[in-house]
C-alpha cells in the first residue's frame, strides 16, 4: 500500500499561524494567517478534500496587522482568535482579537483561487482582548473542552485568563496570574492541559525535543535528537499521543512514535484516571511487545524555516505543517504504522 | 759296595802300549767322553770338521784309527808326528785323570744313598709298630666313648627341663612383680615405660586368667592400668605441654588399648581448643583498640601460629588414627575444614581492612606467605580443601586489588580534569589570555599514562614467578586477560570515554559549567587515544601479562572507535557551547534593540565586533590542538583588503535584487531559486577534527541564530540598514575561518534578505557606504 504523496499549497506571504479548524470534525479544514508588513494580511481557509486530494481555499483579510499566532475556537467553527502585530511608527505592540469569519465564507464557494484578493471577506471582529497594561500578547489559546467562552493569552510574563460574554462580544479579564522566573522572562507558548491528570509534557529547546514528567522535573524521561536546527513546535496526536510532530528551523517535519513520553499505555495497563480518553483507546490495545520510540518519518519538503506544524482536528491521522516561506504541507501518517496503532 | 770294583784295570793305563793302546785309546775316550757329555747335556757344539762320517775325525762317531793313523803317517813329518803323539799321550792323561776324578766323586754319592737306604728301611719297620699300638689305643678310646655317652644320656634330658623351668619361673616371676613395677613407674612417671610392660603381660594375663593367681595380678595390674590411663589423660587434658608431647600421650593411651574414636574425637577437641586461641588472638590483632600490625606481619603470625599449629595436629592425627581409615581421615578433614574457615574469615577481614591501602607490594607479600603458608596442610589434608580455599582468596583480593586500581584511575583522571578546569580558570584571573592547552594536554595524557603504568606494575607483582600462587590458573589466564587487560584498562578506556561523554549529555545546568577549554581538551585526549594511546597501553600490557588466555579480548579497533566517537561527540558539543555562547550575543543584540526607531547606521556595532573578536579567540584555541584542515579550493589567500573589494562587487549584483523596493514575490521566488540550487545546510551537524571544520559549525549555528532573530522583529529603514552593516562586517572577517566561504555569503545574504522582508520601508544603504563604515570600523 503506497503512501499517498504529500499535498503542497503555496501562499503568496510569508506565514507563521496554522491552526486546524477545532470546533469542525467532519471535514478537513486549517486555518494559515500571513505575515506582511506591506500588504493586508490575510487568513486562508484550507480545505482538504481526502477523497479527491484536491485543496480548496477561502481567503479572509485581516487587515489590523501581520499575524503571529492563529486558533480556532473549539466551540464555534465560525469564530477564531489572532495574535497580530500592530506597527505604529516606531513602535510595535502584539495586540490579540476574537474574530468571526463570515458565513457565507465556507469553502466550497465559487471563488476561484487566482483572484482571491479582490474576492476576500474581511473578517468581523468580536473583541478585543485589552493588553495594554500587560505588554505584548504572544498567544492566545482556548479551553478545549469548554464553549469557547474561556481563553487564555499570554502576555509577555503574564497568565490571562479572559471571559467572553454575550456572545463573545465583550472579553472581560477574570484573572491573571504573573509568571516569576530568573531573568527577564518571556513567554512565548502556552497550551492548555489536554488531560486531567497530565504528567507528560514535551518541550522543544535548541535541536532537542524532551519529554518530561511533571512530578520530577530534575531529568527528561526522553530526549530527542534528531532535528539539526531549533525546533519552533511540537504537537501530540489529539487521540494517539505516541505520535508526535516536531517543526524545526532546519526545513524539516519529523514524525516520531514516543511511546515513552506519551499516555498510551503499554499493553493492558490501562490508566484509569484517564477516563476520558478511555473510549477512543479501549480498541486499540496493541499486542504484548513493548513498541520502542523511533522516528518514523522525515518529511522535508519545505524549503525554508518550519514554524508551526499542527495535527487535523477531524482526520487524526492527518497534519498540515508550514514554512515560512508561505508552504502548507499537508501530510499522512504513513498507512503501515496506522493500521499498526489501531489493529 | 761290592760295584765299587769296577774301573780302569790297571793294566791298561796311559803309556801301556805306545801304538796299539794309543790307538784303541782315544776311541775308547771318545765313547767314554760323548757318553759323559750326554749325561751333562753338552751338545757337541764344538765338534770340529764339517762333515761327521770323517773317519778321521779324531772327535767323531766314524772315527778309523787305521786311517787316521795312516793319514799321519803319510802326510806328517816325523817332528809333527812326535809332536802329535805328545800331543795325544798329554790329552789322554788329562782325560784319565778327569774320569778318574768323575768316578770318585759318584761313587761316594753311591755309596752315602746306600747308607741312607738302609737306615730308611730300620726307621719304616720301627714306625709301623707304633702305628700298630695306636690302632689299639684309639680303639680303646672309641669304646669308653661309646661308655659314658650311654651314663650320661638321660641327666641330659633333666638338665633341659631345669632350664626350661628356671625361664618359666623367671616370667612368673616378672608377672608377680609387674603390679609393684607398674606402681613405681607410675609413681616415678616413666608412662611409656610402664605401658610397656603392662603391653608385654596383657596377652599372658590375658591367657591364664583362669587361674585365681593371675587373674588377682591382673585385676592388680587392670587396677593400677586404669590409674595410669587416669593420669594420662589428666596430662593430656592439662594439656599445656604442647602438641608432640600429647601426641604422645595419645599413643601412650592408644597402646592401652583405650578406644580410638574416643581419643580422636578429644584429641581434636584439645587441638581445637589451642587452634582457636591463635584464632583469638589473630582476631585481638585484627581488634580496633590497638594499632593493627600491618598485614604482611598478620599473615606471619596467622601462618606461624594456627596453619603450624594445623600443620601439626594434622600430622600427629593422621600418624596416630592412621587405623581409623577414610572415616578418621573425613574426621580430620571437617575439622581442619572448620577452623580453615574460621581462619580464613580473620584473613579476609584483615585483607578488606588493606584494600583501600595503596602499597601492593606488601600485600602480595603477604598473600604470597599465607598462601605458601597453606600449601603444607594443604598437601597433607587435600580434602578439606585448604589450599583451593586459599587460592579463592587470593584471587578474590586480586579482583578486589584490580577494581580498587580502576578506581583510583578513575580518581586520577578526574582529578586531572580537575587540575586542567584549575588551570583553565587561574590564567583567567591573571588577565591571560590563552592558557597553554597544548601543554595541559600534554600533562594530562602523561599523567595519565604514569598513572596507567603504576597501576600495572603494581598489578604486575601478582605475577611475578617468586610468588607462590603466580602459576595458579587464574593468574596465568584469566586475571591477566580478563583482569587485567579487560577489567583494569579497557574498563578505564570505556570509563575514560565515558566520562568525558558525560560532559557533553547534560547540557543543562552541568554542561554549562564545563569550560570550552576543557571539551576541546577532552576531544583532543580521546583522538590521541584513537590514534595511539589506546594501542601503546594495549601492546604494553600485553607484553607484560602475556597474555594466553583464549577468552575473547576487546579488540583494539573497537576501543578506537569508542574513543574516536567520544572525541567527536565532545567536539560536536564544543561546536554547539561555543556556537551557542556566540548566539547568544547575537540573538540578545537583536531582541533588545529597537530596530524601528534606529538611527542611521554609522558604526559597525559592538556585538560584531565583539563575535569576531570570540571566533578569533576560539579559532587561536582550536589552532592550539587541531590541525587545520582543508578549506574549499575557492577560498584564496587573498588578504582581508583585496577580499573586500572582490566581495564588495560580488554583493552588489548579488544584494541589489533584493534591496529593490519590489513585490516581496520577487524576492521570495529568487531565495526560492536561489535555495534550489544551494544545498541545504544542516546546521548542527557532526565536524571533523580540524580546526576549520570546528570554525565553521560554531559560524554556522550562529549566523542561523542570527537568521531566526532577525525574522522575528521589524525592522525600521535604517534597522535594515545597520543589519546591513553588520552582515558586511561580518562577512569581511569570517570568511577565513571557514571551510567553504560561500556558506557564509549565503546565510548572510539570507539574514539581509530576511530583514528586507521585515521592513516595512525597504531601502537598503548604498554598498560603497557599507563599505566605507565597515572599513572605518
Amino acid at each position: 500500500m503506497e503512501d499517498d504523496a504529500p499535498v503542497i499549497y503555496g501562499l503568496e506571504f510569508q506565514a507563521r499561524a496554522l491552526t486546524p479548524q477545532t470546533a469542525e470534525t467532519d471535514a478537513i479544514r486549517f486555518l494559515v494567517g500571513t505575515q506582511s508588513l506591506k500588504y493586508d494580511n490575510q487568513i486562508h481557509i484550507i480545505d482538504f478534500d481526502d477523497e479527491n486530494n484536491i485543496i480548496n481555499k477561502n481567503v479572509l483579510l485581516h487587515q489590523v496587522g501581520e499575524i503571529w499566532h492563529i486558533s480556532a475556537s473549539p466551540a464555534d467553527k465560525g469564530v477564531l482568535a489572532t495574535c497580530y502585530n500592530k506597527t505604529s511608527d516606531s513602535k510595535v505592540l502584539t495586540c490579540a482579537a476574537v474574530w468571526r469569519m463570515p458565513e457565507d465564507s465556507e469553502p466550497g464557494g465559487h471563488e476561484s483561487p487566482d483572484d482571491s484578493a479582490s474576492t476576500a471577506h474581511t473578517l468581523e471582529l468580536l473583541c478585543h482582548l485589552d493588553n495594554t497594561t500587560h505588554g505584548s500578547m504572544a498567544c492566545v489559546t482556548w479551553e478545549p473542552t469548554g464553549d469557547g467562552k474561556r481563553v487564555i493569552s499570554l502576555a509577555d510574563n503574564h497568565i490571562l485568563l479572559w471571559d467572553l460574554q454575550e456572545s463573545s462580544s465583550q472579553a472581560v479579564l477574570a484573572s491573571s496570574a504573573s509568571l516569576e522566573g530568573k531573568g527577564q522572562l518571556k513567554f512565548t507558548s502556552g497550551r492548555w492541559s489536554p488531560h486531567h491528570n497530565c504528567t507528560q509534557v514535551a518541550t522543544a529547546n535548541d535541536t532537542a525535543v524532551r519529554g518530561w514528567d511533571t512530578r520530577n522535573v530534575t531529568e527528561p524521561v526522553k530526549t530527542l535528537e534528531e532535528h539539526s536546527h531549533w525546533v519552533w513546535n511540537v504537537r501530540y496526536n489529539h487521540s494517539h499521543d505516541q505520535l508526535v510532530l516536531t517543526g524545526s528551523s532546519d526545513s524539516r517535519v519529523i514524525l516520531s512514535n514516543m511511546v515513552s513520553i506519551s499516555s498510551e499505555p503499554f499493553g493492558h495497563l490501562v490508566d484509569d484516571d484517564d477516563l476520558s480518553d478511555q473510549e477512543e483507546r479501549r480498541p486499540e490495545e496493541k499486542s504484548q511487545e513493548p513498541p520502542q520510540d523511533s522516528v518514523i518519518a522525515t518529511y522535508e519538503e519545505h524549503e525554508d524555516s518550519v514554524y508551526a506544524v499542527d495535527w487535523s482536528s477531524a482526520d487524526p491521522w492527518l497534519f498540515a505543517s508550514l514554512s515560512y516561506d508561505g508552504r502548507l504541507v499537508i501530510n499522512r501518517v504513513p498507512r503501515a504504522l496506522k493500521y499498526h496503532i489501531l489493529l | 759296595m761290592a760295584a765299587a770294583a769296577t774301573g780302569p784295570g790297571p793294566g791298561s793305563g796311559p803309556g801301556d802300549s805306545p801304538e796299539g793302546p794309543e790307538a784303541e785309546a782315544p776311541e775308547r775316550r771318545r765313547k767314554a767322553h760323548g757318553m759323559l757329555k750326554l749325561y751333562y747335556g753338552l751338545s757337541e757344539g764344538e765338534a770340529p770338521g764339517p762333515d761327521p762320517l770323517d773317519p778321521t775325525d779324531l772327535n767323531g762317531a766314524h772315527f778309523d784309527p787305521e786311517m787316521y793313523l795312516d793319514k799321519l803317517r803319510r802326510e806328517c813329518p816325523l817332528a809333527q808326528l812326535m809332536d802329535s803323539e805328545t800331543d795325544m799321550v798329554r790329552q789322554i792323561r788329562a782325560l784319565d785323570s778327569d774320569m778318574q776324578t768323575l768316578v770318585y766323586e759318584n761313587y761316594n754319592k753311591f755309596i752315602s744313598a746306600t747308607d741312607t737306604i738302609r737306615k730308611m728301611k730300620n726307621d719304616f719297620r720301627k714306625m709301623e709298630d707304633e702305628m700298630d699300638r695306636l690302632a689299639t689305643n684309639m680303639a680303646v678310646i672309641t669304646d669308653f666313648s661309646a661308655r659314658i655317652s650311654a651314663t650320661l644320656q638321660d641327666r641330659h634330658e633333666r638338665i633341659t627341663k631345669l632350664a626350661g623351668v628356671h625361664a618359666l619361673l623367671r616370667k612368673l616371676q616378672f608377672l608377680f612383680e609387674l603390679p609393684s613395677r607398674l606402681t613405681k613407674c607410675v609413681e616415678l612417671g616413666a608412662y611409656g615405660q610402664a605401658v610397656r610392660y603392662q603391653g608385654r603381660a596383657r596377652a599372658v594375663l590375658q591367657q591364664y586368667q583362669h587361674l585365681p593367681s593371675f587373674r588377682a595380678i591382673q585385676d592388680d595390674c587392670q587396677v593400677i592400668t586404669a590409674r595410669l590411663a587416669q593420669q594420662l589423660r589428666q596430662q593430656f587434658r592439662e594439656g599445656g605441654s604442647g602438641a608432640p608431647e600429647q601426641a604422645e600421650c595419645v599413643e601412650l593411651l592408644l597402646a592401652l588399648g583405650e578406644p580410638a574414636e574416643e581419643l580422636c574425637e578429644e584429641f581434636l577437641a584439645h587441638a581445637r581448643g589451642r587452634l582457636e586461641q591463635e584464632l583469638r588472638s589473630l582476631e585481638a590483632e585484627l581488634g580496633p583498640s590497638p594499632p593493627a600490625p600491618d598485614v604482611l606481619e598478620f599473615t606471619d603470625h596467622g601462618g606461624n601460629g594456627f596453619v603450624g599449629g594445623l600443620c601439626q595436629v594434622a600430622a600427629a592425627y593422621q600418624e596416630l588414627f592412621a587405623a581409623q581409615g577414610p572415616a578418621g581421615a573425613e574426621k580430620l578433614a571437617a575439622f581442619a575444614r572448620e577452623l580453615g574457615s574460621r581462619y580464613f574469615a580473620l584473613v579476609e577481614r584483615r585483607l578488606a581492612q588493606e584494600q583501600g591501602g595503596s602499597d601492593n607490594s606488601l600485600l602480595v607479600r603477604a598473600l604470597d606467605r599465607f598462601h605458601r603458608r597453606l600449601r603444607a596442610p594443604g598437601a597433607l589434608l587435600a580434602a578439606a580443601g585448604l589450599a583451593e580455599a586459599a587460592t579463592e582468596i587470593v584471587e578474590r583480593v586480586a579482583r578486589e586489588r584490580l577494581g580498587h586500581h580502576l578506581q583510583s584511575l578513575r580518581a586520577a583522571f578526574l582529578g586531572c580534569l580537575t587540575d586542567v578546569r584549575q588551570a583553565l580558570a587561574a590564567p583567567r584571573l591573571a588577565g591571560k589570555e590563552g592558557p597553554g592547552l597544548a601543554e595541559l594536554l600534554a600533562n594530562v595524557a602523561s599523567s595519565i599514562l604514569s598513572h596507567i603504568k603504576a597501576s600495572l606494575a603494581s598489578v604486575h607483582l601478582f605475577t611475578a614467578k617468586e610468588v607462590s600462587f603466580s602459576n595458579k590458573p587464574y593468574f596465568r589466564g584469566e586475571f591477566c586477560s580478563q583482569g587485567v587487560r579487560e577489567g583494569l584498562i579497557v574498563g578505564f578506556i570505556r570509563s575514560m570515554c565515558q566520562t568525558a561523554q558525560s560532559y557533553c549529555d547534560s547540557p543543562g545546568e552541568k554542561g554549562g559549567a564545563t569550560p570550552p577549554a576543557l571539551l576541546l581538551l577532552l576531544s583532543r585526549l580521546c583522538l590521541d587515544y584513537e590514534t595511539a594511546t589506546i594501542s601503546y597501553i594495549l601492546t604494553l600490557t600485553d607484553e607484560q601479562f602475556l597474555v594466553q588466555d583464549q577468552s575473547p579480548v576487546t579488540p583494539v579497533s573497537t576501543l578506537c572507535a569508542e574513543a574516536r566517537e567520544t572525541a567527536r561527540r565532545l567536539l560536536t558539543h564544543y561546536v554547539k557551547v561555543q556556537g551557542l555562547v556566540i548566539s547568544q550575543m547575537l540573538r540578545k543584540s537583536v531582541e533588545t534593540r529597537d530596530w524601528l526607531s534606529t538611527l542611521e547606521p554609522r558604526n559597525v556595532r559592538a556585538v560584531m565586533k565583539r563575535v569576531v573578536e570570540d571566533t578569533t579567540a576560539i579559532d587561536v584555541q582550536v589552532g592550539l590542538l587541531y590541525e587545520e584542515g582543508v578549506r574549499k579550493a575557492q577560498s584564496s589567500d587573498s588578504s582581508k583588503r583585496t577580499f573586500s573589494v572582490y566581495s564588495s562587487s560580488r554583493q552588489q549584483g548579488r544584494y541589489a535584487p533584493s534591496y529593490t523596493p519590489s513585490a516581496p514575490m520577487d524576492t521570495n521566488l529568487l531565495s526560492n531559486i536561489q535555495k534550489l540550487f544551494s544545498e541545504r545546510i544542516d546546521v548542527f551537524s557532526p565536524v571533523e577534527f580540524n580546526k576549520v571544520s570546528v570554525l565553521t559549525g560554531i559560524i554556522k549555528i550562529s549566523l542561523k541564530t542570527l537568521l531566526e532573530c532577525v525574522r522575528l522583529r521589524t525592522f525600521g529603514r535604517f534597522g535594515l540598514q545597520q543589519v546591513q552593516v553588520d552582515c558586511h562586517f561580518l562577512q569581511l572577517y569570517l570568511w577565513r575561518f571557514v571551510a567553504d566561504e560561500e556558506l557564509v555569503h549565503l546565510l548572510l545574504d539570507e539574514v539581509v534578505a530576511s530583514a528586507a522582508l521585515r521592513c516595512p520601508d525597504p531601502v537598503p544603504m548604498e554598498p560603497s557606504v557599507v563599505e566605507v563604515i565597515c572599513e572605518r570600523g
